[in-house]
């Protein structure tokens, strides 16, 4: 069963109780923009084999959205951050390089 | 190939069956070919199939990373039906499911067809609405579909609970000649049919990179070795992602977990398909005797093959309401594919960025009774260069252009 730590209310909340969100750190591209980057927003996923950044609610909880690192390959849950951050914590990500040391990094 | 028949049963019967051949040949890879499937599910056999029957191209090799049907034609619940809603989608499914009709004569391999009918349970008046309006489009795409009642239904399906406390049964979407075929079997008919053809089926051969020169593909990288190609198909499923990454593209795709099980055997109870959307669960019998039953996916990206528990828990739940009978029930066995999903729930079957290079994938949850449709159609765009009429809609650039065809919400979930 995933659990992951809702870092707003510190609860360790199990699969039931949130809704998943999809993939983190979308850049926003709106009207105006260039149709190649509003249909790479809109549609194209990275969809990784390993190391995944997502966006969870904590929907039966606090209510609050945040952001979770975790592995598809294997349901590793690495961490979990504010739904604020532009980039995941420096600390996590060099928790992650530490245990797959082949993972080409989260952009 | 030798073919089977009442006549070979009778003889084999008489030399103790010592004469069977292989149903197909296991080569080692040539260095090139004319065209390479990556992938030997249902949708890659029968691309290749179509590419010789149609095309008369037999210099094909199908290369699989696993064994044979391994992946989602392996673990689907074998569904076959063809009442869509958009009108793209209904002409691909109803190709399919009308070579279904004929596939077991076709592939001479008996893929057990069985035309038992298909039910999709209205259980909310949205539903009831929708249900008559694809019952009117299916009238207008030439697919024989027809809105039933409550009692009908209960006619049908006997052991139904059409007066359950959350969601009675308001009438369903009744599809006659739906039914469901026997997965492994289609697979294994079209592996026959291909390799009787002079094409090579590679198992245990995991492409591990495409090569490409001035913009087309020249070839696959793979465990066995460079392979070269003149034309490629993608055709893997839920790692379309990782192999588009190889050829240099991005899909519109998310791969998610989609679990099935069935349960012990029991004596024959239900002889149609029935789904019910609403509450989240789908049925039918096994020739077997088993209780067949499929349920949502996961709402995350997963690649382990497995689901959670709490689906279910869910689909049984919706299930045990509906078919009270079941409540006893042990179930035996469940698994999980990896299923690709697109933004509108729609495959994708089309040109790419890589030239020579094309794909067909995003079938989601709904592949199996696709099978032949899909195969006919990447077989069309593969030979031509251009898709014919049942994959042109099916175009990536749709995504770009909004041109969806939109079964999310056409077929609410289930699909």
């Amino acid at each position: 069963m995933l659990i992951l730590e809702c870092p707003y209310c510190g609860v360790k909340a199990e699969e039931t109780e949130l809704s998943p969100g999809g993939e983190a750190h979308l850049v926003r591209y709106g009207a105006g923009s260039s149709d190649e980057d509003y249909e790479a927003y809109m549609f194209a996923r990275k969809n990784p084999k390993g190391v995944h950044f997502e966006r969870w609610r904590h929907a039966h909880g606090c209510g609050k959205w945040f952001l979770a690192a975790r592995c598809t390959a294997t349901l590793e849950v690495f961490g979990t951050y504010p739904a604020q951050s532009k980039e995941p914590p420096a600390d996590l990500v060099a928790a992650i390089k530490a245990k797959r040391p082949g993972w080409e990094g989260w952009k | 190939m030798k073919r089977y028949s009442v006549f070979a049963i009778a003889r084999e019967a008489l030399r103790y069956h010592q004469g069977w051949e292989r149903a197909w040949a296991s080569p080692e890879p040539k260095a090139s070919y004319d065209v390479i499937i990556i992938g030997a599910g249902g949708h890659g056999l029968a691309t290749a199939y179509y590419l010789g029957k149609n095309f008369g191209i037999t210099n094909v090799a199908v290369i699989e990373k696993g064994w044979l049907g391994g992946g989602n034609t392996g673990r689907n619940t074998t569904i076959i039906r063809s009442n869509y809603l958009q009108d793209p989608s209904a002409a691909i499914y109803e190709k399919a499911r009308s070579l279904y009709e004929r596939l077991s004569q076709d592939l001479n391999y008996n893929v057990m067809f069985s035309p038992r009918g298909v039910i999709m349970l209205a259980q909310t008046h949205h539903e009831v609405r929708g249900y008559q309006r694809t019952a009117h489009a299916n009238a207008l795409q030439g697919v024989t579909t027809e809105w039933i009642g409550p009692a009908k239904v209960k006619e049908l399906v006997p052991i139904i609970n059409i007066e359950g406390p959350r969601y009675p049964v308001l009438g369903g979407l009744w599809q006659a000649r739906g039914g469901t075929a026997r997965h492994d079997a289609v697979a294994w008919g079209y592996a026959r049919a291909c390799s009787a053809m002079g094409m090579h089926i590679i198992q245990k051969c995991e492409v591990t990179g495409v090569r490409s020169e001035g913009g087309k593909v020249t070839g696959v990288e793979t465990t066995k070795g460079f392979i070269g190609t003149k034309k490629l198909g993608i055709v893997v499923a839920g790692h379309s992602g990782q192999v588009a990454e190889m050829a240099g593209f991005r899909l519109p795709i998310e791969a998610v977990a989609l679990q099935a099980l069935v349960s012990e055997p029991i004596k024959p109870c239900m002889d149609v398909v029935v789904m019910a959307n609403t509450v989240h669960g789908y049925m039918s019998q096994s020739d077997k005797g088993e209780m067949v039953i499929g349920g949502g996916t996961d709402g995350f990206n997963n690649f382990t093959q497995r689901g959670s528990f709490h689906h279910i828990e869910e689909t049984l739940r919706a299930l045990v309401e509906t078919f009270p009978m079941i409540s006893r029930l042990k179930m035996l066995r469940q698994w999980g594919g990896i299923v690709d999903m697109t933004g509108d729930r729609s495959p994708i079957i089309s040109k790419t960025p890589l030239g020579n290079c094309f794909i067909d994938c995003g079938w989601g949850t709904g592949g199996f009774k696709a099978i032949p449709g899909s195969g006919w159609a990447m077989a069309e765009l593969m030979a031509k260069g251009e898709p014919g009429p049942l994959a042109a809609e099916f175009g990536l650039d749709r995504f770009r252009e909004g041109r969806f065809i939109d079964e999310s919400v056409a077929a609410g979930v289930a699909h």
